[in-house]
């Protein structure tokens, strides 16, 4: 099912008793999430993805605008006829119901003409944790179970009522790293053979990036970029997208454009002939650099990190806004660490400039 | 840990104090009552007694006072603690559904608690006692509605118990209220958004989510409410005055001291022997509850 989102507003009215301030979280979206996609909105705490995610759900009731499922306006049902699955955060599972009956619980709520007869919906049930893989554990209550398995009991509750859409709020954030790999690749798995469009909201770019077909990068209520992840991260639209996506993250300096060169400090690092003279920010990803003895980009060596398939060389720059300047190669250079400088030849599509004032990508 | 010899010594001496207090004020008394019960016509004067045996409890099961009280106790536990804790609950439920003057409403349910008992009791004899004057709130209201005027305080056994049993359902609400809106409270709001989503009824909630969620506070107010009803005394007093067995409306804490102070005091071991008799019910009553709710636990 296509979600399209019209002009979505979502304001919340100041807690400050004297002096109120709107808190604009979500403004004016206007995007169409296509149909049978996994998506992932991304963005850092408090930008509004989480809210996104409730208003397309229904549990909040968005300030203006519209949502549609398809060809229908959803906007004004409440989230039980909107045909939705949701997996909770901290997953909301019924501590006192056993995984079957969590399970369950959604298609007994059925009413009329739906109502499922007792074998059906046990069926169902089973269906639905086989997918998930965890028809062994259903005789057991939520306390214990391990957090994966919690979780994946959540996506069971929230599939068994095949819904038209399943959202997931930060499905990831409560496991731990090698969990985490691991449930990532079984959401992608799950969302293949169901084949239902999957919204998930992260602040993890990492994990956005590794499963998603299409990502939604926002930050402050507004929608910076809405793309697939390797073209986002090749073609970023602005500084904030290019700086929140890839780790270890872009290194970014203050540079000036002088006479169709990009400079940073004294080093004229490029040509961008078709730019106008003034001050902009240079970015340049961790693998665009190369080593060469005459390279334009000099750096002060501070030293070298060995990780096996790569290493990095770790550098200082005045003119970078981070203490330190990252180089990724590979671990077939040797790097000459009693030296004082390093310098680099630049991977030119590695390389970003923004505008100083809008921090918008400048193109050359 | 190992435990020391010295530490153990420790670990009393930090005891001590209430286990002094525990052994003065509780164990010792309820070993004595125990004793008394069982010593035929013991005086507290003379420390003399006739002899020991069961005489004392076959008296007070014989006694028609003693089985009136009885059979007034167990009504009054019957449908007030039932009764209170599903009115509290319902109480609870709206008031935590409400936003605006919420803190008004619990603060007036509030109020019964901090009330004392024979003020309370003054009211209700405002609201149902006939007098010479006038035939009390309550009739007035009965009679408007072309009911004939019932005597509540002298009147008919079942009139009395009705206002005995409105009397303590009132003045146990609110500590109830108190107990089930911070449980309601605690429970996490996010179990019914997810049920929202998946489009429960309010009752199905309210009956497979609120219910088993907050029946720990449910089951505890259940067994204090049942210890309270059966030592329920005072709030009869309150309302019938200090002669209870006239009034008929006597219970079995009310017997008790009736037979220690009352006019026909002076009577320790049949005393002793109805106190014993009370813990007994008490326990076997608190017993069954706890297997109750251990078994709906699991």
């Amino acid at each position: 099912m296509e979600v399209v989102l019209k002009n979505l507003t979502k304001k919340f009215p100041g807690r400050d008793k004297k002096n109120p301030v709107e808190v604009i979280a979500v403004n004016d979206f206007d995007f169409t999430i296509p149909d049978g996609k996994l998506v992932g909105l991304l963005g850092p705490s408090g930008c509004g993805k989480s809210t996104t995610l409730n208003l397309i759900s229904g549990l909040e009731k968005p300030t203006s605008g519209q949502i549609f499922f398809g060809d229908d306006d959803v906007t004004k049902l409440p989230p039980e006829n909107r045909g939705i699955g949701l997996v909770f955060q901290n997953y909301a599972l019924y501590p006192h119901l056993t995984v079957r009956q969590n399970i369950l619980f959604p298609l007994q709520n059925l009413k009329g003409k739906e109502k499922l007869s007792k074998q059906v919906m046990e069926e169902k049930a089973l269906e639905a944790a086989r997918l998930v893989q965890i028809e062994d554990l259903m005789a057991r209550r939520p306390s214990e179970l391990s957090g994966g398995q919690q979780q994946r009991v959540a996506i069971a509750r929230a599939l068994v009522k095949m819904p038209k859409v399943l959202l997931l709020d930060e499905p990831l954030s409560n496991l731990d790293a090698r969990l985490r790999l691991q449930t990532r690749e079984e959401i992608r798995r799950i969302q293949n053979e169901t084949k239902i469009t999957t919204i998930f909201v992260t602040h993890d770019q990492e994990e956005a990036m590794s499963i998603c077909d299409l990502m939604i990068v926002m930050k402050a209520g507004v929608v910076h970029q809405i793309g697939k992840p390797q073209d986002i991260y090749d073609d970023p639209k602005n500084l904030f997208v290019a700086k929140f996506l890839g780790t270890p993250a872009i290194n970014v300096f203050e540079g000036e454009v002088k006479n169709g060169k990009i400079y940073i400090g004294k080093d004229g690092i490029m040509d961008a002939p078709k730019v106008q003279d003034g001050k902009v920010y240079v970015g340049i990803r961790p693998e665009g650099f190369k080593l060469a003895e005459e390279g334009a980009l000099k750096l002060k060596l501070s030293r070298v990190e060995v990780m096996g398939r790569d290493v990095s060389i770790i550098g200082t720059k005045e003119e970078a806004q981070s203490k330190n300047v990252r180089a990724i190669i590979s671990s077939d250079n040797l790097v000459d660490t009693r030296k004082d400088s390093v310098a680099f030849d630049l991977n030119p599509k590695k390389v970003f400039i923004f505008d100083y004032d809008t921090e918008e990508r400048i193109r050359f | 840990m190992e435990v020391t010899g010295r530490n153990n010594f420790k670990a009393w001496l930090y005891l001590l104090p209430a286990l002094l207090f525990l052994g003065v004020f509780m164990v010792y008394p309820l070993v004595d009552v125990f004793i008394y019960s069982f010593e035929e016509g013991y005086n507290s004067a003379s420390q003399s007694f006739f002899g020991t045996g069961i005489y004392n409890y076959s008296y007070v099961l014989h006694d028609p006072y003693f089985l009136q009280a009885l059979k007034n106790t167990f009504i009054l536990v019957i449908i007030t603690v039932p009764l209170s804790t599903g009115i509290a609950l319902l109480i609870s439920l709206g008031l935590n559904s409400i936003k605006k003057l919420k803190e008004l409403f619990q603060t007036i349910y509030f109020l019964p608690y901090v009330t004392n008992t024979l003020a309370v009791g003054l009211v209700f004899m405002i609201l149902f006692k006939k007098t010479a004057y006038s035939d009390g709130m309550v009739n007035v209201l009965i009679n408007a509605f072309g009911g004939e005027s019932v005597d509540f305080i002298d009147g008919p056994y079942w009139a009395k118990m009705m206002v005995l049993c409105i009397y303590t359902i009132w003045i146990v609400m609110p500590f109830k209220v108190l107990i089930l809106t911070s449980a309601l409270a605690s429970v996490n709001p996010v179990y019914y958004s997810a049920a929202k989503v998946d489009g429960t009824s309010k009752f199905r909630i309210f009956y497979r989510i609120t219910l088993p969620m907050i029946s720990p506070m449910i089951f505890y107010l259940i067994i204090t409410g049942f210890i309270g009803a059966f030592k329920a005394y005072s709030d009869a007093v309150a309302l019938f005055g200090t002669d209870l067995n006239v009034a008929e409306m006597n219970t079995i804490v009310g017997y008790v001291y009736d037979m220690l102070y009352g006019d026909s005091g002076g009577y320790p071991s049949y005393a002793s022997a109805a106190a014993i008799i009370l813990f007994a019910i008490v326990l076997t009553i608190t017993v069954i509850n706890l297997m109750v709710s251990n078994r709906t636990k699991k």
